[in-house]
């Protein structure tokens, strides 16, 4: 099928500003100019259905309209702080796009009538920020950010900002303290970013690969962009395949694709018989391989399947997986990264971890599994972010799935595969 | 400590932010440059550019893992060992590196050229094992592609 969000992904210098012009490229920014007053933009936003890329779903139309009439200055962030396991999807559209963002990001910051905007981008990705920071650069030179952009009377800057390693900074509220100069701590909402975000001004916090899209509805209309996908998950996604497939990497499939044909037509087939598939990254509660063959990736086939789309990652776990270990290892990962505001995050991740070392070490015992669940049952709602509540998915579904593979770690203290 | 010219450069950060304060995560990011690493000296440093107490700068410092607290050798070693890699055999390559130079995870080569740690997912999930070292991605490892990677930086002047 025809690519938009990967069309120039593969293009030789497609991240220099000539190559993105002479392939159409803010010819749709020239246009919202032109032909849309903010709110206008903001009801095609609305009426496209596009919904947030960055895993939570929100439908990104709806986010705008929440920000409060008359008040100013206003901010937007674009969220690159890309760190749910088993994503990548925003470092191909960064390193290989970066204008297609930086014109989602003009656009969206005229819609929402701001005057300056951040990308906020995780401090591993040093090439793509310095990308991102030579494109800024050019399009300033070019005149679509500054003063008066296109003739158009509007003005706007964007800074690139680099976070410095903390996946809880990806959380809306933590990456706007973060970009604060704080420790990147989440705040109680409400208040709403929308309402009092950055710097307690109005802001909108979107995804890469929400922005990106912004372009394409501008350019092809809400009715196009509802053509593709489901009625309630309409338009494109960017699936990151990764894990035991032959061929792994980033694929764009309209929402609601069966998720075989992910697996078997773009990624080359799974490289072992599956075991589970963990559906739109680490924190999505894992599915067994028998669910799959009738799945389709949108969100409400995935929440359908007691699982999430989330941001679209789909990690495939082979046969011969241990999934006490991967779990474990999962656990490990969120208590390194609560950030150690809320009680039952920062003690629930760690108490969590322990508990699955020692049954993945063979020091388990039969009750350690209810006292899983009940510390999950614990943590979960019970923080201001929701990394908590990440946590948890790996050890309640994998509970579920593979109870007796628990079982086996913790009665013959070694590992069943 | 800091020099004057990393001095001027974080003024000049305070400058791009609404509020200065959101320049102290580039402010660190210059003096680790300088310096390799945030000792408590520099961070006292930065701590003046930014008219910050001193106990702040270290507590946003100590809350992000790309600020080095200790001193680290020249070339930084971060192995992913998240879902995807690990899937892969991210084990494997940390051993393979441990083994290669000889030091265990957390710890620094003798003559200071290699620190190797373990870190979480990179987003690299679609061309995993991998590593990035200082700030270079290297994906698809295996063990050949790993001692291409050593004896070329072995090879790189401090």
């Amino acid at each position: 099928m025809e690519k938009f969000l990967l069309r120039n992904v593969g293009v030789p210098n497609s991240h220099e500003i000539d190559v993105y012009i002479g392939r159409g490229g803010y010819q749709a920014l020239a246009k919202a100019l032109k032909e849309f007053e903010p709110q206008e933009l903001v009801n095609l936003v609305r009426e496209s259905g596009l919904r947030g890329r960055g895993g939570a779903g929100f439908p990104a139309g709806v986010k705008w309209s929440f920000l409060p009439k008359g008040v100013y200055p206003r901010y937007l962030v674009c969220n690159a702080d890309e760190g749910e396991p088993g994503t990548f999807k925003d470092r191909v559209l960064i390193e290989h796009d970066p204008h297609g963002l930086i014109e989602g990001i003009i656009i969206s910051s005229y819609a929402c009538e701001v005057e300056h905007a951040f990308i906020y981008i995780r401090g591993e990705y040093v090439f793509g920020a310095k990308r991102l920071e030579k494109a800024v650069a050019q399009a300033y030179e070019r005149g679509y950010l500054g003063r008066n952009i296109l003739g158009s009377g509007y003005d706007l800057e964007l800074t690139v900002h680099r976070g410095a390693g903390s996946y809880v900074c990806g959380e809306e509220t933590g990456l706007l303290t973060s970009l604060e100069g704080d420790r990147g701590h989440p705040k109680l909402k409400p208040p709403f970013p929308a309402s009092q975000g950055l710097y307690r001004k109005p802001t909108i916090i979107n995804n890469v690969e929400t922005l990106f899209n912004v372009p394409f509805i501008v350019e092809h209309g809400a009715e196009w962009y509802k053509g593709f996908g489901t009625e309630r998950s309409p338009g494109l996604k960017l699936f990151c395949i990764s894990g035991h497939v032959n061929k792994p990497g980033v694929y764009e499939l309209p929402l609601g694709t069966p998720m075989m044909t992910l697996i078997n037509d773009y990624a080359g087939g799974p490289s072992k018989p599956i075991k589970t598939v963990i559906p739109g990254g680490s924190s999505t509660p894992m599915l067994p391989p028998d669910v799959l063959e009738t799945l389709t990736l949108d969100y409400e086939a995935l929440a359908a399947a007691g699982s999430m789309l989330g941001s679209g990652a789909v990690i495939v776990v082979g046969e011969g997986t241990c999934i006490v270990r991967l779990v474990e290892r999962l656990a490990e990962f969120y208590r390194h990264e609560s950030c150690g505001k809320c009680i039952p995050c920062r003690e629930g991740t760690d108490w969590l971890y322990k508990i699955m070392h020692r049954i993945e070490h063979g020091q388990g015992r039969e009750e350690d599994i209810d006292l899983l669940l009940d510390i999950c049952d614990n943590i979960s709602g019970k923080s201001f972010c929701p990394l908590g509540d990440a946590a948890l998915g790996p050890i309640t579904s994998s509970i579920k799935h593979f109870r007796d593979e628990y079982l086996y770690h913790i009665r013959e203290r070694r590992c069943m595969v | 400590m800091l020099s004057e010219n990393a001095k001027a450069e974080i003024e000049q950060l305070k400058g791009k932010y609404p509020d200065p304060k959101s320049a102290l995560l580039p402010a660190l990011y210059v003096a680790q440059r300088e310096h390799g690493w945030l000792s408590p000296e520099v961070m006292r440093d930065v701590a003046e550019v930014m008219d910050l107490p001193p106990a702040e700068v270290a507590s946003v410092a100590s809350f992000y893992t790309m600020f080095n607290r200790q001193p680290v050798g020249e070339n930084l070693i971060q192995v992913c060992t998240n879902i995807s890699c690990s899937l892969l055999g991210a084990e494997h390559i940390v051993e393979y590196l441990k083994s290669k130079l000889g030091i265990d995870v957390g710890e620094t080569t003798p003559d200071n050229k290699f620190t190797l740690v373990t870190v979480e997912c990179l987003g690299s999930c679609g061309t995993a094992p991998m590593m990035q070292v200082n700030d270079t991605y290297y994906e698809n490892l295996t063990e050949e592609k790993i001692d291409r990677i050593l004896a070329e930086l072995a090879e790189r002047k401090g």
